[in-house]
């Protein structure tokens, strides 16, 4: 049996006497590999950017949602209409449970904001002055609202930051009066810079006290209601209690749906991990490519090479050695594709990350892993059968060179 | 010298198929060699003296019939067991070196012992033995393209002895050589002989067919005359 050391330098003797041919397998499987991790990778920057929104929210929130999922019958999960409004009152009264930290209802519409004969339609949202805690936004200029119970319907308003500089330019905005529809405003505040949360642009809306809102659409209804929870506060367990709160309020009748953050973040975990895994398989095609490739490339090998597969095998080769010499060959070009694949793949990742720094990619370690092999069982797998011809030339015949 | 018989053909026979014409090249072919001996084989083209040869070097199976090996009935062994009772007791020399260009000339020579997994210090020093042996220490590094055809064939001489086989196989050794480079690769060759291998040579030049001790002429697959020189 050749010795390891001595198979390699043999197929090293061979692949450096057709450097060209060499050369265009490795960046065959380089450009299979690298697709592999780049598409992934903005999978992974996916998955990423979106844990990180809903960690910038916070994990121990609970969303009331107006309506009661309904899961059996129909094609998809519905949510069906309700006789009862979720209201300001169901969320005070959640207010009070002592597992609860923070309420935020939300009363949502969009509405004209207009300052000086300049126009933005932008999301106006009604809520109080709780919401800016359990968004996690902060105030760059002037205040947020106070709790007071009488700020409830006042006519302030805090500015997205990009709205502001929409209306005011350079100007400070706080203090000057917009119109919020047909209707005057003062503005109090504007919020930090910080862009887009779970696909809405904070940076581009207005905030109102929420009695105010419920006047401005003309409904009580609110959209949904953010609570915080206290530290201690078993996820479970505050569910229960607000739905156990909401059913006493709403005459027996549960018909409110809550949905907790760390639901809704391992469902965008499992589909955007789909995702990249179907992205990744999709880029192994060329994996294949690069497999069908390098089979024509052996099948040519074979024939330029059968006089000396035939003196290798007069002299002593086995079948099964010569077998493995040509998949050997195969195997370090695709090792070196491979390695050339990943580094080219996180080079132009980090490329990528330096180019656009607010959308960051990341390689996932399984799709290196995967690539890798991929391309190794690929290689092996579409180099068995010209290997397996070599392995049948007839000595006697292959060295009178026909 | 051991005179017990290390190659044995019992009625062997062998047909290729020429497009749908089967061609019977070796007729109940029967020869036995003993060690040591030096056996020409010769016939004009056709007759069947290579397929022989090709048969002894367990490159080719016969159709039927047996042939043993240093008493191993060699018909029906697997193709790997083949390729080890070759390795290590068959020694090639083609008459067209069949060198592989891209290696070196001690690389080449050394191809058996690489096959057999013989550690690369073993094989660089009995390599080195054997060119210096054959005149050709020097050339150890030259590529075949950078050796006369005298010095290609005593690398495939030095390849073929590099197992220290029993037996050589030789298939018209002089056949690409002036006649100067040739005589020397036939002295070579018998002083390997002197020392105890066996030499089968396959030629179409009478006066090298005339050096060996034993004599075969064979015409369409039969060995017609089978004798023995006085010298």
């Amino acid at each position: 049996m050749i010795r390891w050391n001595d198979r390699w330098r043999f197929s090293m003797q061979v692949l450096s006497l057709n450097p060209i041919r060499t050369a265009i397998l490795v960046i065959t499987v380089a450009i299979g590999v690298s697709s592999v991790l780049i598409l992934t990778s903005i999978g992974e920057g996916a998955r990423n950017y979106i844990n990180q929104e809903f960690s910038n929210i916070g994990s121990d929130l609970l969303i009331v949602l107006p309506g009661k999922k309904e899961t059996g019958g129909g094609s998809l999960p519905m949510y069906s209409t309700t006789p009862r409004e979720l209201t300001w009152q169901d969320a005070n009264a959640i207010k009070q449970l002592s597992s609860v930290k923070e309420v935020a209802p939300i009363n949502a519409g969009t509405a004209l904001v207009n300052y000086q004969g300049l126009g933005r339609e932008v999301i106006v949202i009604g809520s109080t002055s709780d919401f800016l805690q359990v968004r996690k936004l902060s105030i760059a200029k002037g205040r947020g609202f106070k709790q007071d119970e009488r700020q409830r319907a006042r006519h302030e308003c805090v500015l997205g930051a990009k709205l502001k500089r929409s209306l005011f330019g350079s100007q400070s905005a706080v203090g000057k009066w917009v119109n919020i529809a047909d209707r005057r405003y003062r503005v109090v505040g504007v919020l930090a810079e910080r862009g887009e949360s779970l696909g809405l642009d904070m940076r581009d809306m207005a905030i109102i006290p929420i009695s105010s809102a419920e006047s401005l659409f003309n409904t009580t209804a609110l959209f949904r209601v953010i609570v915080s929870l206290n530290q201690f506060s078993h996820e479970t367990t505050v569910k229960q209690q607000i739905i156990e709160l909401i059913k006493a309020r709403h005459e027996g009748e549960e018909d409110i749906t809550i949905v907790s953050q760390n639901a809704m973040m391992d469902a965008f975990n499992n589909i955007t991990q789909l995702v990249t895994a179907a992205i990744g398989v999709i880029a192994g095609i060329s994996l294949l490519v690069a497999g069908f490739l390098m089979m024509n490339v052996s099948y040519v090998s074979v024939v330029k090479r059968r006089a000396e597969i035939g003196l290798l095998k007069a002299v002593g080769a086995s079948k099964k050695e010569v077998q493995w010499l040509f998949l050997q060959e195969s195997s370090i070009l695709t090792l070196l594709g491979a390695l050339v694949g990943v580094a080219l793949g996180y080079s132009l990742v980090w490329l990528a990350n330096t180019l656009i720094p607010y959308f960051s990619l990341a390689v996932p370690f399984w799709a290196t892993l995967v690539s890798v092999l991929s391309a190794i069982v690929i290689s092996i797998a579409f180099t068995w059968f010209p290997a397996s011809n070599a392995a049948g030339v007839d000595p006697v015949i292959a060295m009178r060179g026909n | 010298m051991d005179v017990s018989p290390i190659i044995q053909l019992k009625d062997v026979n062998k047909t290729y198929l020429l497009g749908e014409q089967p061609l019977h090249v070796l007729k109940d072919l029967s020869l036995s060699i003993s060690q040591g001996e030096y056996v020409s084989i010769m016939g004009p083209s056709g007759s069947g003296k290579s397929t022989l040869l090709n048969m002894i070097g367990l490159l080719d199976r016969p159709d039927s019939g047996e042939l043993m090996l240093a008493n191993s009935a060699t018909r029906e062994l697997p193709e790997e067991q083949r390729a080890v009772l070759r390795r290590d007791n068959i020694g090639f020399i083609f008459q067209n070196f069949q060198l592989i260009p891209r290696l070196t000339a001690e690389e080449n020579a050394a191809l058996p012992m690489m096959l057999a997994g013989i550690p690369i210090a073993d094989r660089k020093a009995k390599i080195a033995h054997l060119f210096s042996q054959l005149g050709i220490a020097e050339r150890l590094h030259h590529l075949p393209k950078q050796l006369s055809g005298g010095q290609l064939q005593r690398v495939a001489i030095a390849r073929a002895m590099a197992m220290e086989p029993k037996i050589l196989l030789a298939d018209e050794p002089t056949g690409n050589l002036d006649q100067h480079s040739g005589g020397d690769v036939v002295d070579v060759l018998e002083t390997l002989n002197k020392s105890g291998i066996t030499l089968l040579v396959v030629t179409h030049d009478i006066a090298l067919g005339r050096r060996a001790k034993r004599q075969l002429m064979m015409v369409d697959g039969v060995i017609t005359k089978d004798s023995v020189s006085e010298g």
